[in-house]
């Protein structure tokens, strides 16, 4: 994205937590090169939740460990500045990264499991990050961690303590990992995907702690999903990739009710909603489909990515790349023929 | 008429070694479950992970055999056959799965997969299987040439496609459907749902959907059955399940589910239901969603209530606190919401 593009985005935000400017990320394959993210930019405001939405292979997740610096080997990011609260993550050591991971940014994954060690007790693993960055005591740390587990809704939180993971059910586990990544009160929360794994009535109430993280402690949230119901209920802002790159940026209740980019259209149109089933008969009671499927890059995209999945692709689409552009306040699109009536300005 | 599948105190209850020693416990998986489908009907089948959804279907497709209860299928009761009785009658039943990774064996070619309940059932010959094959490829939106493709080189939505065909070949009567779209992205999801109603009301046959997401349920369902900790708590024809839920638990479930409106999401009221299902080994005295039910009584505690009429035979639900006239229980919101931004 161009500076202009990106003073425009700052704008909007008064104080900005996290920036992120031009992120592109390569994987180096067997059969050859594959460019996940190509030119991401955005910014994260104080007690601000921004969406990261896109399907599978749509660059949401690498996106999330460029930031954590915790990508994979394979993977190489080829340019990019990673700003957290004034810093620039690329001039730091490996070690200096460790201490920024856990302290000023916190991270939860989709898969609690997974991501706990299934050999220590909650407690030890919450007392790790406190001892390991606030340099708290054993007991201290004890006393610390019952608090946050009791802060993340857990019932009996100094029983609960002395548990080991398998003890505990999926929504437990997903509070638990909540509860280490907030342990030491980080400005930056990344959640990816923190309820897809979950039943709909705990993951309301993984969503609930979210919303009091940002206005109890502050925390900004990027919110990783493929779930439109769940941006709408707690989302600030969104921002759609497709193929690695943003196509589409804007507040949440505007993205729903104008949304610009056709892929956006046609996600929105794919879920299906409350009540939509009565009011279709027979033949007629079909959702919206976006045909083909999500293309995979092995060079940075010429043209426009979502062309050939697009109904209103057109000569210029196909060997030009559109880029970002305005479409009224803080709402951006790249798109050559935007909005409900293809782009008429 | 007869119905085509009519499953009748449908019991399964597992054997579970617990903790250390010989020492061994009952998963009461599926614990007396009635239902029915009448011939071209779509029954949806919700719940959340350990109500027992999964085992309901399979039992149907006698994956597991049932401890108790009968299921009939087109009015012959399928649990007592033998393997060689119910060869002939599997014909009826077929089911497509959640995963399209791990159901479709991946040394067979696509065609030969979806060619193998025809083999199976010693239907038509080389050539006819064949052609049929590819009618039924055309069918599910399949370009024919995919038949030569192994799974591996399909997307999951193409793959969910070939377990489709598989599954209609021998045009069963009954079409199990255990969460067909939940590994797939959301706009193949869409598609997917598309080419199930698509063929459904071209084909005719009825269809047990099971599913956790309550949106698509309402979407592709006649009727819905709602399940918790093995039971049906409440059943009846989609608009009336959405519009006026009457069993507590149904109620919080509903509000539950985020709507893709950020407006009405935000304005929405919800009950937040505290703690999480009971485990199925040591299920709660009375009514099973006691535990958390924001307005359970001393009564519920007591007596386990029964699935019964609140609106003539056209619903029901297990609560005693339905009111005489059928009222539903109200439950304040527990949840103070945010303005929008």
């Amino acid at each position: 994205m161009t500076a202009t593009g990106q003073a425009a985005d700052t704008a909007s935000t008064t104080q900005t937590r996290l920036q992120v400017d031009d992120l592109s990320v390569r994987f180096h394959t067997d059969d050859g090169d594959i460019c996940a993210v190509d030119g991401l930019s955005f910014d994260l405001g104080a007690r601000e939740v921004l969406a990261l939405v896109g399907e599978s292979g749509c660059g949401k997740s690498v996106t999330a460990t460029a930031i954590l610096g915790l990508l994979p080997d394979a993977a190489e990011m080829t340019s990019g500045r990673i700003v957290l609260d004034g810093t620039d993550l690329a001039g730091l050591s490996r070690s200096q990264l460790r201490a920024l991971r856990g302290s000023k940014i916190g991270m939860v994954f989709q898969e609690p499991m997974t991501s706990l060690n299934p050999v220590f007790t909650v407690g030890r693993q919450i007392g790790e990050v406190l001892t390991r960055h606030l340099g708290h005591r054993k007991r201290q740390a004890r006393e610390v961690a019952v608090e946050l587990l009791d802060r993340v809704g857990i019932p009996a939180p100094r029983q609960r303590i002395s548990e080991y993971p398998h003890q505990l059910s999926g929504g437990m586990r997903q509070r638990v990992m909540i509860a280490m990544a907030i342990a030491c009160n980080p400005s930056v929360l990344i959640a990816d995907e923190p309820t897809t794994a979950l039943d709909v009535t705990i993951q309301a109430g993984i969503l609930d702690i979210m919303r009091s993280l940002r206005s109890d402690l502050g925390t900004s949230i990027i919110l990783i999903t493929h779930d439109l119901g769940v941006v709408a209920d707690i989302a600030d802002r969104v921002v759609i990739m497709y193929a690695g790159r943003k196509i589409e940026q804007a507040p949440v209740e505007q993205l729903f009710s104008q949304p610009q980019h056709p892929y956006t259209m046609g996600l929105l149109g794919a879920v299906p909603r409350p009540g939509m089933a009565a009011m279709m008969h027979g033949a007629d009671r079909r959702l919206a489909e976006i045909p083909g499927r999500v293309p995979v890059m092995t060079a940075p995209a010429s043209d426009c990515s979502f062309h050939p999945r697009c109904p209103r692709a057109a000569d210029r689409c196909r060997s030009l790349r559109p880029e970002l552009e305005g479409r009224g306040h803080d709402h951006r699109v790249a798109c050559f023929y935007p909005g409900e009536e293809g782009g008429a300005q | 008429m007869t119905p085509v599948l009519e499953v009748t105190d449908l019991v399964k209850h597992f054997r579970v070694r617990s903790g250390l020693g010989d020492s061994t416990a009952v998963v009461r998986a599926v614990d007396g479950v009635s239902l029915r489908i009448d011939r071209g009907e779509v029954l949806g089948l919700v719940g959340e992970s350990g109500s027992g959804k999964s085992t309901v279907a399979k039992c149907i497709m006698r994956l597991i055999e049932p401890t108790s209860g009968t299921v009939r299928l087109n009015g012959t009761d399928i649990t007592g056959l033998s393997r060689r009785q119910f060869r002939a009658l599997r014909r009826e039943v077929h089911m497509v799965f959640q995963d399209p990774y791990s159901s479709l064996n991946p040394r067979m070619t696509c065609g030969q997969i979806a060619e193998e309940p025809l083999r199976h059932h010693r239907i038509g010959r080389r050539v006819a299987r064949s052609e049929r094959v590819g009618d039924l490829f055309e069918k599910v939106g399949l370009n024919p040439q995919m038949r030569a493709r192994y799974p591996h080189e399909l997307s999951g939505g193409q793959r969910q496609r070939v377990g489709l065909a598989r599954a209609l070949a021998v045009e069963p009567s009954l079409l199990i459907a255990d969460e067909p779209i939940s590994a797939l992205d959301v706009s193949v999801q869409a598609s997917i749902v598309n080419l199930l109603l698509e063929l459904q009301q071209d084909m005719g046959f009825s269809c047990l959907f099971v599913a956790h997401d309550l949106a698509a349920v309402e979407f592709v369902s006649d009727r819905i059955a709602v399940m918790y900790l093995g039971k049906i708590v409440e059943t009846t024809d989609r608009q009336r399940l959405f519009a006026e839920p009457r069993m507590p638990y149904t109620q919080a479930l509903l509000s539950a589910v985020p709507v893709p409106d950020p407006v009405e999401q935000r304005q929405r009221e919800r009950i937040l239901l505290p703690g999480e299902m009971p485990s199925p080994i040591n299920p709660p005295s009375g009514c099973s969603f006691r535990t958390r039910c924001p307005i359970a009584e001393p009564q519920c505690a007591e007596a386990e209530p029964l699935l019964a009429e609140v609106d003539g035979d056209a619903h029901l639900a297990a609560c005693h606190l339905i009111g005489p006239a059928g009222e539903a229980p109200k439950i304040r919101s527990t949840v103070e919401r945010a303005p929008p931004p």
